[in-house]
Order: C-alpha cells, then sequence, then structure tokens
C-alpha cells in the first residue's frame, strides 16, 4: 500500500513538467481560442463566428484545403509505405542512423524548406532549367495547388515515415514465417499479416500528416502565389487584417472538429494496440 | 548522491545564466518594417548612447496594428505608414513630440513635412522617415514598347505574366486609379467597380505578392509587377533590364514615418532614436542601404553619384508628384467592406 502511494507521487513528480506544460500552453489557449470563438464583441454568446464557415468564399477554401490535404497525406503513404518495407526487409542494425536520416531535413527551418521548393519549381527555376538542359517543355507547377501538394508532402513526409517503419520494423519475423509455413504466398502475407499489424503506423501517419496540411497557411502563401486561398488563410487574414479575433476563432473551431474527428479516428485503430507514435 | 549534486550544480548555472544575461542597460523597444535600416546603424546608435535596441519587425501596417491592438507587446518607436498613423493618432494611441528634443528635425525637407500634413496635421506625432511612390515595374525584353498605363495590368496579352500587390489598399488604389475614381473613396458603387476590374483581372495575374515581387522579377519570372518606388531602385542594380514607371493616371505617394506610441516606456531613448536618424549621415547610410527614397534633404546634398542623386525613380519630378494621392484610414467600416471585397477577388 505505501509503495503503491510512492508509486503515485513518483509518477506525478516526473510528469509534473509536462502537465503544467500541457495546460499552460494547450488546453488554456484551447479555451481561450473556444471562448473568443463563441462569444461576439461584447463577450455575448453567438454562434455567428461559426457559421461563418457557410459564406461561400470560405466553404470553398475549407473544401480546397480538405481536397489538397488528402492528396498529400495520400502521397505521403505511397512514397512511406514502400521505403518503410524495404527498410525493414534490409534489417539494419542502427536504426538510430536510419530514423537521423528522416529527421535530417526536418533540422532546416520549415519556411526555409518551403522557400527553397519557390526556387526550384519556378518558372524558369532550378527544375525547369534542367527539364529544357534535356529538350523538355518546362513545366508551370508554381503558383498552382499542385504546387501546394508538393510543398506539404516534402515538408510533412518525416511524419509518415516515421511511425510506419516504427509499426512494421516491430512486427516479429516468425510471424511472416509462420504465415508461409502454413501455405500463404507473398500477398496473402502481406495483406493477411503484415497490413493488420502495421495498420497503427499508418493511422498514426496519416493524422500526423493530415492535420499540419489541412491548417497550413505558410506552404499555400509561398507556394501558392496568393491565389490559392486556404483556410488556413483565411483564419490568418481574420487575425491580422480584421482583427476580429472572434471570427478566427470561431473558423479555427470549426477546423479542429475535423481534428477531433480525425483523432478519434485514431482512438478507434489504437485501442488494442500500444501505440505506435511519432517517436 | 554524486549524480544528484551534479544534476543540481548545472541547475543553478542555468539559472544563474538565464539571469545573468539579463544586462542593466537601458533598453529601447523598436518596431519598423522588415529590412528597412542599415544594420550597422542600429550598431552604432547602440554604441553611442549605450541603449540595448530590441528590434523587431513587421511586413504591413495591419501586422503592426494587429499586434499593438492586442496590447502583447509594447513598443517605444514605431515606423508605420501615412494612413495608419492617421488612424493610430485618431484612436489616440500616439503621443505628441517633443520638437525640443529632436534638434536633427530641421534636416527634414519641408516639402515632406507639408505633405505630412495630410495624415498628421500640424505635424505633432511624425517625423518622416522614408518615402516613395506606388508603380510598375517592367522587364523591356518582355514587353512591346514602352509602358505608361496601369491598363497593362489588364490586358490578356500579359496572362501569366503579371504580378499584382497582395495588399489590400494599394491593389484597390490601382483599380480605382485606373478607372479614374479616388483611391481613397468610400463610394460602395466605385469599390464594386473596383472589384469587378479585380476579379477580372485575377485569371491573367501569375501570383500576388509583396516581398517576393523584387526577387521575382530579377529572375525574370514575370514581365509586369506593382512594385514600391524604394524596391525598384534595388531590382535596377541586379537586373538592368527592369524599368520603373509611375503610370499617367496617377498613383499612391506614400510617407513611412517615427511615431512614439502612447503607451512607449523609454520616451527619452525613443526620442534619441528618431533624432539620430534624422542625421544626415545615418540617412544617406540607410538610403545607401535600403533604397527607399529620403526626406532627409540635407542627406540628399551629401549623396555622391549623380546617377542616384537625380534619379526620377528616388526623386520623381513635380509634375510626376502631382498626379500622386496618400492614403487617407476611411474609418473601420470602411476599411472592412474593402476587405470583404478583396476576399472576392482572388
Amino acid at each position: 500500500m505505501k509503495n503503491k502511494k510512492k508509486a503515485f507521487w513518483n509518477q506525478a513528480l516526473l510528469s509534473g513538467p509536462y502537465l503544467l506544460w500541457m495546460g499552460l500552453f494547450i488546453l488554456i489557449p484551447l479555451f481561450i481560442v473556444l471562448y473568443y470563438g463563441l462569444t461576439d464583441g461584447s463577450g455575448a454568446f453567438t454562434l455567428e463566428n461559426v457559421k461563418k464557415i457557410s459564406e461561400p468564399i470560405y466553404m470553398r477554401s475549407l473544401l480546397l484545403s480538405l481536397k489538397l490535404s488528402l492528396y498529400s497525406t495520400l502521397i505521403c503513404l505511397l512514397i512511406a509505405y514502400p521505403l518503410a518495407m524495404v527498410l525493414r526487409s534490409l534489417h539494419l542494425k542502427n536504426q538510430n542512423l536510419i530514423v537521423m536520416v528522416f529527421i535530417l531535413p526536418m533540422w532546416i527551418n520549415f519556411l526555409l524548406r518551403t522557400i527553397a521548393w519557390l526556387t526550384i519549381l519556378e518558372n524558369n527555376g532550378v527544375l525547369n532549367s534542367f527539364l529544357r538542359l534535356l529538350g523538355f517543355q518546362g513545366l508551370s507547377i508554381i503558383n498552382t495547388p499542385a504546387a501546394i501538394v508538393v510543398g506539404m508532402v516534402y515538408d510533412f513526409l518525416p511524419f509518415m515515415i516515421l511511425p510506419v517503419y516504427n509499426s512494421l520494423a516491430k512486427i516479429d519475423d516468425n510471424l511472416v514465417a509462420a504465415s508461409k509455413d502454413l501455405g500463404a504466398n507473398s500477398l496473402q502475407t502481406f495483406r493477411r499479416v503484415i497490413l493488420p499489424l502495421s495498420l497503427p503506423g499508418i493511422i498514426s501517419g496519416i493524422t500526423m500528416v493530415f492535420i499540419p496540411s489541412l491548417t497550413t497557411f505558410a506552404i499555400s502563401q509561398i507556394l501558392g502565389g496568393g491565389k490559392q486561398n486556404l483556410i488556413g488563410n483565411f483564419i490568418e487574414q481574420q487575425f491580422l487584417l480584421y482583427y476580429d479575433w472572434n471570427a478566427g476563432s470561431g473558423l479555427s473551431l470549426v477546423l479542429m472538429i475535423f481534428i477531433l474527428i480525425s483523432m478519434a479516428f485514431v482512438a478507434k485503430f489504437d485501442k488494442k494496440q500500444e501505440g505506435t507514435n511519432l517517436w | 548522491m554524486r549524480k544528484k549534486l551534479l544534476f543540481a550544480a548545472l541547475l543553478t548555472l542555468l539559472c544563474i545564466l538565464s539571469f545573468g544575461c539579463q544586462s542593466k542597460k537601458e533598453k529601447l523597444y523598436v518596431y519598423n518594417w522588415g529590412e528597412y535600416i542599415d544594420p550597422e546603424v542600429l550598431e552604432a546608435f547602440e554604441e553611442e548612447y549605450d541603449i540595448e535596441v530590441v528590434y523587431s519587425t513587421f511586413d504591413s501596417n495591419e501586422e503592426m496594428y494587429a499586434k499593438l491592438h492586442s496590447g502583447t507587446a509594447t513598443y517605444d518607436v514605431i515606423c508605420p505608414s501615412d494612413y495608419m498613423i492617421n488612424r493610430m493618432a485618431q484612436e489616440g494611441l500616439l503621443q505628441e513630440l517633443n520638437k525640443d528634443n529632436l534638434p536633427n528635425l530641421e534636416n527634414i525637407g519641408a516639402e515632406y513635412m507639408t505633405s505630412s500634413q495630410n495624415f498628421d496635421p500640424g505635424n505633432k506625432y511624425s517625423v518622416p522617415y522614408c518615402w516613395g511612390t506606388v508603380g510598375i515595374l517592367y522587364n523591356k525584353t518582355m514587353v512591346e514598347g514602352e509602358i505608361t498605363s496601369w491598363g497593362v495590368l489588364f490586358d490578356e496579352t500579359y496572362k501569366g505574366q503579371i504580378l499584382m500587390i497582395d495588399s489590400v489598399r494599394d491593389a484597390y488604389m490601382v483599380a480605382l486609379t485606373y478607372l479614374g475614381y479616388s483611391q481613397n473613396t468610400t463610394n460602395r458603387d466605385e469599390i464594386q467597380e473596383a472589384t469587378e476590374l479585380l476579379h477580372s483581372q485575377s485569371s491573367l495575374v501569375q501570383a500576388y505578392v509583396v516581398d517576393q515581387v523584387r526577387d521575382k522579377m530579377v529572375g525574370n519570372e514575370a514581365a509586369i509587377g506593382v512594385i514600391y518606388s524604394g524596391e525598384a531602385i534595388y531590382t535596377q542594380r541586379s537586373n538592368s533590364d527592369l524599368v520603373y514607371v509611375v503610370p499617367e493616371e496617377g498613383s499612391n505617394v506614400w510617407i513611412d514615418s517615427w511615431v512614439i506610441p502612447k503607451d512607449a516606456k523609454n520616451v527619452s531613448a525613443a526620442e534619441k532614436w528618431i533624432d539620430y536618424m534624422c542625421r544626415p549621415e545615418v540617412a544617406l547610410k540607410n538610403f545607401d542601404y535600403i533604397t527607399y527614397s529620403t526626406p532627409n534633404a540635407a542627406a540628399k546634398e551629401l549623396i555622391t553619384d549623380e546617377d542616384i542623386k537625380n534619379s526620377l525613380i528616388a526623386f520623381p519630378d513635380e509634375a510626376t508628384l502631382a498626379r500622386c494621392e496618400t492614403f487617407q484610414y476611411l474609418g473601420e467600416e470602411n476599411e472592412h467592406y474593402y476587405l470583404d471585397e478583396w476576399a472576392k477577388v482572388k
């Protein structure tokens, strides 16, 4: 009994700093957003700010945001999964090294990485100069939704690779061997054994890419040429141009609904498995 | 035990370091546009007065105002533009300057003090720092003939070759001036007409940009761009094919000036800062670095490069200036109306 009590206090002490951090910088700000989102300038309760999303301009940008984040998530998955399969099959001893290779681009500030893509994708940029050198016609990608998807994929790909790789690396080789022993071919083994076991990693990767893609405003600003306004850009404008914290928070709440949905999605799949989160 | 001791020692060290580094030097909080000062000038000021300058930057007047409005930060000296100074003065956010502490103010050309009266009657709150016009920058190898009108920005032949300015009032200034209306209009029909024009333009526009226009024009990414005159001089240094013109329909002339907000904590240092910026040699050094026109008459006299001194971009002639207007603050309701309309454009 005494030991149990001690363990409790030890736990509280160890998790204390993080809980404090979470309270101060996650929970309280969330409540502030909730408060502003559901009140008007005078502090009275209203749903007007949230309803603002139904205006055609905002609705269109929300749909565009959803579409582009869906594309970028899908592309990330299509790149990350085969890569993670290959890495798993290599059975490398030094896993830390692999992890580091993936994190390496993240050491560079994400705005700088995005601006680098600007110089690559521009009409007279690196990519087009190279294509023309080879005798091809240049591509006009910059300032289109495609450019934004490229930026999203590049910026958020590590968030997909790591959880997927983690979940794949955990799968016991004996399970694969057993599946083959019992007469399953490679495809069946993949479908019946590997894929289901890696599902938590996939799900966690999907949310890790989908949520930041959905909420980004910097990538669309830089690579979209100011022509593709995502919902994030409009929220930014509410704060910076209209000084309307209420409307900005209201629109943020709408985004939060989508974030909650995707989190519920994760919780559902992650229930039986131990968490396969990013780190 | 030893580990615990080591940990405690480290913690103490960390505390000492983090607190010890806070010097007791006098501090001055400056809030200025990005890329709007020669860093050496800043250092020289710090050294001469033994004041630590805490320097932050903003990208637009609106961003600056939002930050000030939220009350999360206080600054001692800020450099907003004309219409924003107008607004801040109206809302009682600024304090009157004590001219006795600004002896170098006499270096500022009289004409700029007069223009300032448009937004700061009596020159009570502001000291001009930089000024300029808005115009068209074009690449003479990519367009036919000379450009003289805003009309090219709405011309089908330049589809995909146009860089439009991503700033509400500036964009509406272009459209309203082209349509023959005042850039300070509050007439809803006129504004709506401008919205339609800008909306029809959006399919021709390659990108809506502010700062990026510089690099894109230098890199031959587009043929035509809307740009501030100060940026134009900078781009011409890197790409001699670029030509700047203030269109015949007229344009906007703007002045960015130093102001001291009402809640400034270190007014005396702010005055020293403003006065320092008015010194001819300091103004000249800044002009060389940021290439935005200086209202400092004494500094202009010191310019040795005759080309720059006589440059019509840096110092437009009176006929050009006569075509130009300054922005005025139109009140919250009208400003929001412009924003709502602007959201429909893109």
